[in-house]
């Protein structure tokens, strides 16, 4: 799925009215966006594939 | 000496909780050695060059936990690993969990609104992560780092070509809509933007801005190589449009330190089109460069936070070396150098923001002459030995050699103590020069866990017989989450000088050091 940017060259900010965030890795940077009242979402990250780059270079040329 | 290595398989953790888990690890009774890493080919290096390898090791994924411990005793061993295993398994607390997410894919089912990704996975992982993010119509900051150059070229096209902005890699901070990410401090808004290749040049900046009562909406990282001409410039290219066409920004300011020759010229080139008001700071390329392109020019960090206001404000900008009056600075540097021994002459400059450190030696070299570190200026400069500083040096303990497997000096106070320490040992020294970075993600009292080896190096030079003099800045803002006047006290009533920023601190290091003869 690709999505092209549907802003209009005027008017609309680039970033949108407001920033809704995902932390995707290291914890922290999550927690302080919730302190400081920021819509976020934090994913738990681990590594595709058991963290076997063979086998992720393979997945992402099936899928 | 009994070493034990134990592999937990299918158990990921991020770098800095492990970092978390290494240090308190460190300190328990009878442990020599510690790494409780993940199993990427990095710290597979890390742990090499700690003593640690063997087949167990080898075979262990970026999936796996590898915990390996060199200690006093087989029951010293036991009661780490115990330790280290309840610190691994620490639950969530409930009101955490409906905020996380497996994968990007479901957090974007279930949050459609989704405008951003800040993204620190290991590098070798990072480009899969930030294409998948843009390809959702996301912004990325890529906080991760060791991402191939072909990774984060091809990364930034399709960014480019999706109309969207990839921050990074290895950019550490931004302000965007206003919202600190990552390590940047709390910034009031305003009608200033940035684009910086240079976080703590970002960092220092902005907090000046700040606290000379003007704010930021927008500050965009890149990315350290955004401006080599093998990336040409696509994040800062991408980021002067995004400002130009924001209502809210009348100045931008653009932070560098050297582009490429090409990149250079490409750079001014386009912002002689902006709409906007533009100064740049590209750290040690001659002004008159960049102004005979029609934009405005500054030389350093503070100069561009205070030419930003007084062109926002309508006001002409008179750069001052010095905040203080003439009366006030003649009286302090009296009172830091009367009690020196004559053979004290050299400034040791120890950082944890690298460009204030550049920005360091490129003041220094001009009032003090050469300045050696692990980040100089011209190569024949380069420190040989990092265990210490020779004559005039500045050292950047955020550089990639001290924060292998180690916490970064914004995060730990460790590697720095011992370095003040180190120096204090050598008679020559007149000066350490120090920064203090505030914000989030960084340590909650850097001030307060440096005073105590601060105080022992001065009682050191006195019990020599001379004095050491403790010049430092404090890069933040009131509104940052450790309380910038308390830093500042702090700092103080230890005799530490605190001077308004690094440029000021840096130009009162080279005035002790030469007992004022060298007015720069």
């Amino acid at each position: 799925m690709v999505k092209k940017a549907d802003r209009s060259k005027r008017g609309r900010p680039f970033f949108g009215e407001e920033l809704v965030v995902v932390n995707i890795g290291i914890k922290p940077f999550y927690e302080d966006l919730k302190t400081q009242k920021v819509k976020v979402a934090h994913v738990d990250w681990e590594p595709p594939a058991g963290g076997d780059e063979e086998m992720v270079a393979l997945l992402d040329k099936i899928l | 000496m009994v070493t034990k290595i134990v592999i937990k398989k299918n158990q990921y953790r991020d770098s800095v909780f492990l970092m978390v888990i290494n240090e308190r690890a460190r300190s328990l009774l009878g442990i020599e050695e510690i790494a409780v890493m993940m199993g990427t080919d990095n710290n597979k290096d890390i742990m090499g060059k700690v003593g640690f390898s063997g087949s167990e090791i080898d075979s262990a994924t970026a999936n796996d936990i590898i915990i390996c411990i060199k200690g006093k005793s087989e029951e010293m061993i036991k009661n780490a690993l115990a330790q280290i295993e309840e610190m691994l398994t620490r639950k969530p607390c409930p009101e955490e969990l409906e905020d996380v997410y497996k994968t990007l894919e479901s957090t974007i089912r279930e949050r459609p609104e989704t405008n951003f990704a800040i993204i620190s996975v290991p590098g070798q992982f990072a480009a899969r992560e930030t294409r998948k993010a843009l390809k959702h119509g996301l912004n990325v900051l890529l906080f991760s780092d060791n991402v191939p150059i072909e990774e984060e070229i091809e990364m930034k096209k399709l960014a480019t070509k999706l109309d969207r902005i990839v921050m990074g890699p290895d950019c550490g901070t931004a302000i965007i809509n206003h919202v600190p990410l990552a390590f940047a401090n709390a910034i009031a808004s305003g009608h200033i933007g940035l684009i910086a290749a240079a976080g703590t040049g970002l960092q220092e900046v902005v907090s000046l801005i700040d606290r000379a009562g003007q704010g930021v909406s927008q500050a965009i990282g890149t990315g350290g190589r955004d401006l080599s001409d093998k990336v040409g410039g696509l994040s800062m290219l991408k980021g002067l449009e995004i400002l130009d066409e924001d209502e809210e920004i009348e100045i931008i300011v653009l932070i560098s330190k050297p582009p490429g020759p090409s990149t250079m010229k490409k750079i001014l080139k386009r912002v002689s089109k902006s709409p906007k008001r533009v100064i740049i700071n590209f750290l040690g390329i001659d002004p008159e460069l960049i102004s005979s392109s029609g934009v405005m020019a500054a030389r350093t960090l503070e100069e561009t936070a205070f030419l930003a206001v007084a062109t926002l404000k309508g006001e002409p900008y008179q750069p001052k070396n010095f905040s203080l009056s003439e009366v006030d600075l003649k009286r302090i540097l009296k009172e830091e150098t009367q009690r020196m021994a004559p053979n004290q002459k050299f400034i040791r400059g120890l950082y944890s923001g690298g460009t204030l450190c550049d920005e360091a030696m490129i003041i220094l070299k001009d009032s003090v002459g050469e300045v050696y570190s692990n980040i100089p200026l011209i190569p024949e400069l380069r420190l040989t030995d990092l265990s210490k500083g020779q004559k005039h040096s500045c050292i950047d303990l955020g550089d990639d050699y001290f924060t292998r497997g180690r916490p970064h000096p914004m995060i730990s106070p460790e590697t720095r103590n011992r370095y003040i320490m180190g120096e204090a040992e050598d008679p020559e020294v007149a000066v350490l020069l120090l920064d203090i970075v505030l914000g989030y993600g960084a340590h909650m009292d850097m001030a307060g866990a440096l005073t105590k080896s601060i105080k022992a190096a001065k009682s050191k030079a006195e019990d020599r017989g001379g004095y050491l003099a403790v010049v430092t800045s404090v890069c933040g803002t009131m509104g940052d989450p450790q309380d910038f006047s308390s830093q500042v006290k702090k700092l103080k009533e230890v005799g530490a000088l605190v001077m308004p920023s690094n440029a000021q601190a840096t130009r009162f290091a080279a005035l002790v050091s030469t007992r004022g003869r060298n007015r720069v």
